[in-house]
């Protein structure tokens, strides 16, 4: 399943990209799998993911918790905390 | 009810976005205004300019659904949200928030209760610049307290 993910804030400058498709390994099924997957893919997802408690995802623009399933979504985000306002 | 959400890069006038709410209208009898402006010091530290990242797409959502709660919480006649994006200086506006509404109780409620939505819930984040370097604006703890606020008064 490929899915777009976009990065945000400082994920974004330590993944060192806006956004991308990826097709996740069949056990990945959720939000927290997805996290773990990609902080293992190199330096600079390990360090975005490094502390998965105080990121914050979206799945297909609506707020979801690290438990949510994957399955079906078009296009995922990470990003930390929101400061708007 | 009037509804009108914006992010844009240009400045907007608050004065003559909160006339627009008005305009023509007799039965308004109250209108609250919040002026988002940005500050040239954080935490004892100067700051020169601000950054605001967001979404597009879900930033605009995201203020809807709340603008949509808030008119189903309050008897709102008219709403209106300006949120810049883009590279800002001291004394710029960032972001505004009217309310319309008969009564001043319930314009100023839902306008603090938007306020307090579009800083822990809409995806925008701040990055700082200093004199000495920039950096990301951490999440206050006080601003997840007023925006929980809400939801305990939605429970009781």
């Amino acid at each position: 399943m490929s899915v777009k993910l976009r990065y945000f804030a400082w994920v974004r400058e330590r993944v060192g990209k806006a956004e991308e498709d990826v097709t996740p390994p069949a056990d990945v099924s959720t939000v927290a799998d997805l996290m773990t997957w990609l902080a293992g893919r190199d330096e600079g997802y390990a360090h975005a993911f490094e502390n998965r408690k105080v990121i914050r995802a979206a799945i297909d623009r609506q707020h979801v918790p690290p438990a949510t399933a994957i399955a079906g979504a078009r296009e995922i985000a990470f990003f930390p905390p929101m400061t708007g306002g | 009810m009037t509804t009108t959400i914006r992010l844009q890069e240009e400045d907007f006038d608050a004065g003559v976005e909160t006339a627009k709410l008005t305009e023509g209208r007799t039965d308004i009898g109250a209108v609250v205004t919040f002026s988002g402006i940005c500050r040239d010091h954080e935490g004892g530290r100067g700051v020169n300019a601000m950054t605001l990242e967001h979404y597009p797409g879900m930033a605009e959502d995201e203020i809807a659904r709340h603008v949509a709660e808030a008119q189903s919480r309050w008897p709102l006649m008219g709403v209106t949200i300006i949120h810049r994006y883009g590279r800002m200086v001291p004394g710029d506006n960032i972001v505004l928030v009217a309310t319309a509404s008969a009564h001043r109780q319930a314009a100023f409620e839902a306008a603090s209760f938007l306020m307090d939505y579009l800083k822990t819930r809409a995806p925008f984040w701040k990055l700082e610049e200093r004199p000495d370097g920039q950096d990301w604006v951490a999440a206050k703890e006080t601003d997840d307290t007023a925006a929980a606020r809400w939801e305990k008064d939605k429970q009781s």
